[in-house]
């Protein structure tokens, strides 16, 4: 793509605010997880000379965030300031404005902020009538809910790959075993196959157990050039390789929330679908590819799209992610541990802090410090993500 | 005096053969549901006209589900207590894959990938001005 020989940066500090249920502003999650990573990263945040916010636009609740907004916070220190608004891609997109900066040689060191205070149950759309907003009419014209979209998914997974609703009760029980150590992780307690099995049915096949939460949480990640990292000894020797986040290609013939229709077909389809070229595409930036990962952190919005991920990722051809779980090979001490943290199963989802908690995960797996659930010897590690209105992302991060 | 009425307007046809209206770009041919107007999407075409098109009535089950639980408001429900209903995603012969309710009296055991399905409208809801109708897939049998 460009000249540049490395177009590495360095990951100097991570750090979250626990994933809960806790009623709070999101400003103040957000200031606990920049201190933290400030702290992980021992620089003062006088020294942060850029700031990236993970900005979520969901409306009528306080969900508000910019890049500012932690700043002030922070106590204004005349740092540059960027916002980025991606959907569940949010973190990585921010997390790719500073990198775009350091590699520039615009700014040496940046704080990328995400936080999140949810709603209760479904997330709906605002109030008030709009017609013209596909996040609205798919409520009002077919009662279409996130979980629905999920839903559609996993089926699919059962009638192409004779998927059973025992195998995804099992991403469940799996991804709670990964993050009863996780001090960050809301849900910590193990969950048997019954339980899933057991529990009512959202939209079929998909069990309430399968679904992940909505849930308040801040993540912080810190970046710097490799010289700035070097020269202060910051960082465990962690760095970002890729950060994907690409849009879909025409016709993008896979129907993604919020639509109610996919593109047409007709005139012949992508190579890829939008999730696959998401990952596809972090992997030809960091010149490596699947058979290199040793983690991977993805986005389990229900238990079934784990699965998919694993494919969408090439860790394994289509279909034959059932296979990898079954044969434990995707639990830590497996081939290709996914979840490690426990996964959104463990965590609900904090949308712009998410794709930043996936990071975080990954850089305390590399470094080794992934206390209780540790994937030995963790070299490189993968995310991946997707949310609405086009946004994906994935990061690849190496030591 | 209340009437039976689209919940939106524009985006089917009533009667016998009822229809999806989407719209096919005058340049490049390619149909787009729900309608559109302005640019063509196609990124590989300037076209800025479209003429409705009549969508095919009939497809395949790309993939199902249903809705155990109430959704939130604005889905305005059919009844008091709440009646789950099952949703589809069909694909057409134009190569658009269009959600839909599935029909009144079917639930996901009616139902497998693959399968042909016919559009019907059907009451999605009452309100003050009278039926409100919308485009729902029924299992072909």
């Amino acid at each position: 793509m460009s000249g540049l020989q490395n177009r590495d940066v360095a990951v100097a500090g991570v750090g979250m605010h626990p994933w809960g249920k806790w009623g709070k502003n999101f400003v103040s999650y957000g200031v606990v997880a920049a201190r933290a990573a400030l702290a992980d990263a021992g620089i003062a945040w006088t020294d942060i000379d850029l700031i990236v916010g993970g900005e979520t636009v969901r409306n009528g609740y306080g969900g508000y965030v910019a890049g500012a907004t932690f700043a002030q916070a922070l106590g204004w220190n005349g740092a540059r300031v960027a916002t980025s608004y991606a959907a569940c891609a949010t973190g990585a997109q921010a997390l790719d404005t500073a990198r775009a900066r350091i590699l520039a040689g615009m700014s040496e060191v940046a704080l990328v902020v995400g936080a999140d205070t949810t709603p209760k149950g479904f997330l709906a759309p605002n109030a008030g009538e709009r017609w013209d907003d596909p996040d609205w009419l798919r409520f009002r014209l077919l009662g279409m809910t996130n979980p629905a979209y999920f839903a559609l998914y996993a089926r699919r997974r059962m009638d192409l790959y004779g998927a059973t609703q025992a195998d995804f009760a099992q991403v469940k029980v799996k991804n709670a075993k990964h993050g009863l150590a996780n001090p960050n992780a809301r849900y910590r307690k193990e969950v048997a196959a019954e339980d899933v099995l057991n529990s009512a049915i959202v939209a079929d096949p998909l069990h309430l157990f399968d679904i992940c939460a909505t849930s308040d949480g801040a993540a912080a990640v810190i970046l710097c050039s490799p010289a700035y990292a070097e020269k202060h000894g910051l960082g465990g020797g962690v760095r970002i390789k890729a950060i994907s986040t690409v849009t879909p290609t025409f016709p993008n013939t896979v129907i993604d929330m919020p639509l109610m229709s996919t593109e047409s077909s007709a005139g012949g389809v992508p190579e890829q679908t939008f999730k696959e070229s998401i990952g596809a595409a972090a992997y030809e930036e960091a010149g490596i590819g699947p058979e290199d990962v040793d983690v991977a952190e993805v986005y389990d919005l229900s238990t079934a799209l784990e699965l998919d991920w694993i494919e969408d990722l090439a860790l394994c051809k289509p279909g034959e992610a059932e296979q990898l779980l079954r044969n434990g090979d995707t639990t830590i001490g497996g081939r290709i541990p996914v979840n490690p943290s426990g996964g959104l199963a463990c965590f609900g989802e904090a949308v712009p802090a998410q794709a930043l908690a996936q990071v975080c995960e990954l850089t305390w797996q590399l470094r080794g410090q992934a206390e209780g659930r540790q994937v030995d010897g963790a070299r490189v590690g993968i995310t991946a993500n997707q949310g609405l209105f086009g946004h994906g992302s994935s990061v690849i991060l190496a030591r | 005096m209340t009437a039976t009425t689209p919940a939106i307007e524009g985006w089917f046809t009533t009667g016998e053969a009822p229809a999806l209206i989407g719209s096919r770009c005058t340049t490049c041919s390619t149909v787009f549901f729900p309608r559109t107007e302005g640019f063509c999407r196609n990124p590989a075409c300037h076209g800025e006209e479209f003429s409705d098109t009549e969508l095919s009535r009939r497809g395949r089950v790309w993939s199902y589900t249903d809705a155990q639980y109430q959704p939130p408001a604005p889905y305005i429900p059919a009844g008091d207590p709440y009646v789950p209903f099952a949703l589809a995603a069909v694909e057409l012969p134009e190569g658009i894959v269009v959600l839909g309710q599935v029909a009144d009296g079917f639930t996901v055991n009616d139902i497998k990938v693959g399968d042909e399905m016919e559009l019907v409208v059907e009451t999605l809801f009452v309100d003050e001005t009278g039926e409100r109708t919308i485009w729902r897939w029924r299992p072909v049998r």
